[in-house]
């Protein structure tokens, strides 16, 4: 239980996807230009990840990795292709639920939703998590069973909306600054989350 | 239609300047920066991506009037999956340490908003010869600023290029080592001053 | 051409599919050996650098040389036992080991002879800043002082924590220190931060990576993957 919760919180804060890795920057930077849609899309994001890597877990331990479907076999070179299609064909398929069941949810993640099969955080997040079910038990990195995979997409989702709804708020303010003319847009926002980013390495030195 | 038409070569050289995948049209920007803390990273991670949207935008532009229009990104996501796979597989045999060096940024290739961008802009509605180009046009284009945001980190942070020490070793232990430089928040600021210098001196008609 | 039936769909499908699966079972094949190989030599070339070899020794002459250096890659128990003997430039033995073995109690031992001096090779694992880190710590033939030693890493941040890696220099300081202090059971060669560093058990962090050094010292003595497993062996003289 301590494990869970220790990777939870260094999936949000040390490890966060964005300011560590870098991932899922394209929509990030194409969305992040209010709070609301921010908080949209982040949403949509931590969703589709709680379901696509723990998925992508049960499929690497029981089918990919080495000597899993049979003794000497190891479909690890499938990964990439497997893991793309659960995440596209989940997407779909939340989609369509969504817009059956809950209308009123759809109409707020609606249009985000197809954006994510592409997104990097998501595909990032799979490959991590394959990475570091290797790893050594006694490591806040570990992911050893399907809880901890949760914990980890769950972590790394909040890490991701937390983000993306600050440099949200972050934009909205930049508005009324005078930003030189040719720093101005994709300029400005990238110096900004790299001081952001910066902020964000004193939690690198939380001992979990 | 000549190899090299004028429509070919502007389809080639756009994106090199004014249509840049990185600096104009925001795409790709996540391995981009992840990768460029040394040269030679960024130079093999450039090249991986050229070569593998060029030969993904062939591929599809070959087949593109047989895919069913219903499963059209699944079946882009699947071709540009077995690229990367192979690509990475490749790595991992000749080019050992740099594949250790990548680590999992090789499989976000996938995820590259360049490569599906390519494809659903250009391949699906252009010829394979053409969109060859456009593909090698585009990878070029990226790896570009890589290369130049990989090659800045590499100097100032640890006074050295592919590995060669430029900046004597004494210099270096005297204060130039700046590791700020290796540190992920100072790419992306370098890179928001890349866009600014490019903005500032070649774009000129700005909207 | 109906590109929209829902047959041509499934049969379009079908055989993408197939052909994918093909190729990539046929690419990964032809190239699993040559990938193998390159995790060998990788490993094989940090046991020698651990030896205080030439960094810049070419892949053939990294296999030379651990065929000659390398007497057995043995496997060991917690008592210091013999469990499974290595071979002469071995890559069976003890060299298959990974962290996991190391940790239920299964530990790889390099015994190694350079200028026809005996020397030990001991792999340990632990935890870094970012990632897993590792290292081989190799010691002289009287067990207990360090006659080189080298270290990896998955992710540390470059120029600062992946200076344990790259700093041959900073290596270079594990040279001649002592695993032991008055304590013959318990490892103290511990690494500290910068500029601190005092006596025979003790060295210098790297500057500007505190978390990752002490991540270092944290490996070298711990229970599990750390040198303190090899206590009993040590002690045997």
């Amino acid at each position: 239980m301590e494990h869970i919760i220790n990777l939870f919180i260094r999936s949000i804060f040390v490890d966060n996807m964005i300011f560590s890795f870098f991932l899922g920057m394209c929509s990030f930077l194409a969305v992040s230009k209010n709070v609301k849609t921010s908080l949209g899309l982040g949403l949509a994001v931590t969703f589709v990840l709680v379901i696509t890597v723990p998925v992508d877990y049960l499929l690497q331990t029981k089918v990919l990795g080495p000597n899993c479907l049979m003794e000497g076999v190891d479909l690890s070179y499938l990964s990439f292709i497997l893991f793309i299609a659960v995440i596209a064909g989940i997407t779909q398929i939340v989609e369509m639920a969504v817009e059956k069941y809950s209308p009123s949810l759809y109409g707020a993640l609606g249009i985000f939703l197809p954006l994510i099969a592409v997104n990097c955080a998501i595909m990032g997040a799979s490959l991590f998590m394959q990475q570091r079910i290797g790893l050594d038990p006694a490591s806040t990195q570990y992911i050893g069973s399907v809880w901890d995979s949760i914990a980890y997409a769950f972590g790394s989702g909040l890490g991701w909306t937390l983000a993306i709804v600050s440099m949200g708020a972050v934009r909205e303010k930049m508005q009324y600054c005078d930003v030189p003319k040719p720093l101005q847009g994709l300029g400005i926002t990238f110096i900004t989350v790299g001081l952001m980013a910066m902020a964000m390495m004193c939690f690198s030195g939380i001992k979990l | 239609m000549s190899l090299f038409s004028k429509q070919n070569k502007k389809v080639f050289t756009e994106p090199l300047n004014i249509n840049n995948p990185i600096m104009v049209q925001v795409l790709g920007i996540c391995s981009s920066l992840a990768v460029t803390s040394q040269l030679k990273p960024a130079i093999v991670m450039g090249l991986a991506v050229t070569i593998i949207t060029a030969f993904s935008n062939v591929i599809i532009s070959l087949i593109r009037n047989t895919i069913p229009n219903r499963i059209r990104i699944i079946v882009q996501l699947v071709v540009v999956a077995a690229l990367v796979t192979i690509v990475s597989q490749i790595l991992k045999a000749v080019a050992y340490d740099v594949s250790v060096q990548l680590s999992v940024y090789v499989g976000l290739i996938i995820t590259n908003c360049i490569l599906m961008g390519r494809l659903e802009a250009f391949a699906m509605t252009n010829k394979p010869w053409p969109s060859f180009l456009d593909g090698i046009g585009n990878g070029l284009g990226y790896a570009m600023i890589l290369v130049i945001v990989g090659a800045f980190r590499e100097f100032f942070g640890r006074g050295s290029l592919l590995g060669f020490q430029i900046i004597p070793k004494s210099v270096c232990d005297a204060g130039w080592n700046n590791g700020m430089m290796t540190m992920p928040a100072m790419a992306l600021i370098l890179l928001g001053c890349v866009i600014w210098i490019h903005r500032a001196y070649f774009v000129k008609d700005d909207k | 051409m109906k590109t929209n039936s829902n047959s041509y769909t499934i049969i379009y499908s079908t055989i993408l599919v197939v052909i994918v699966a093909f190729l990539l079972a046929f690419v990964f094949q032809a190239l699993k050996p040559a990938q193998d190989a390159n995790v060998a030599l990788d490993q094989q070339k940090q046991i020698l650098f651990a030896l205080n070899q030439d960094r810049k020794m070419s892949d053939s002459e990294a296999k030379a040389k651990y065929k000659q250096l390398i007497v057995a890659d043995d496997i060991i128990d917690a008592d210091g036992h013999v469990v499974t003997k290595g071979s002469q430039g071995g890559t069976e033995a003890g060299f298959k080991l990974n962290s996991k073995d190391a940790k239920e109690g299964r530990l790889a031992l390099y015994r190694c002879n350079v200028d026809g001096k005996v020397k030990y090779v001991i792999p340990v694992y632990g935890n870094g800043l970012w990632g897993p880190i590792s290292g081989y710590i190799a010691i002289n033939d009287d067990k207990a002082t360090v006659f080189g030693a080298y270290f990896n890493h998955e992710s540390e941040t470059a120029g600062l924590g992946a200076e344990i890696k790259d700093n041959q220099q900073w290596q270079a300081q594990f040279k001649g220190k002592h695993l032991f202090a008055s304590d013959p059971q318990k490892i103290a060669l511990s690494v500290v931060k910068h500029g601190t560093a005092q006596g025979d058990n003790q060295v210098d962090g790297v500057t500007g990576a505190t978390l990752t050094s002490n991540g270092v010292s944290e490996m070298l003595k711990a229970d599990k993957g750390g040198l303190q497993p090899y206590v009993k062996f040590l002690n045997q003289k």
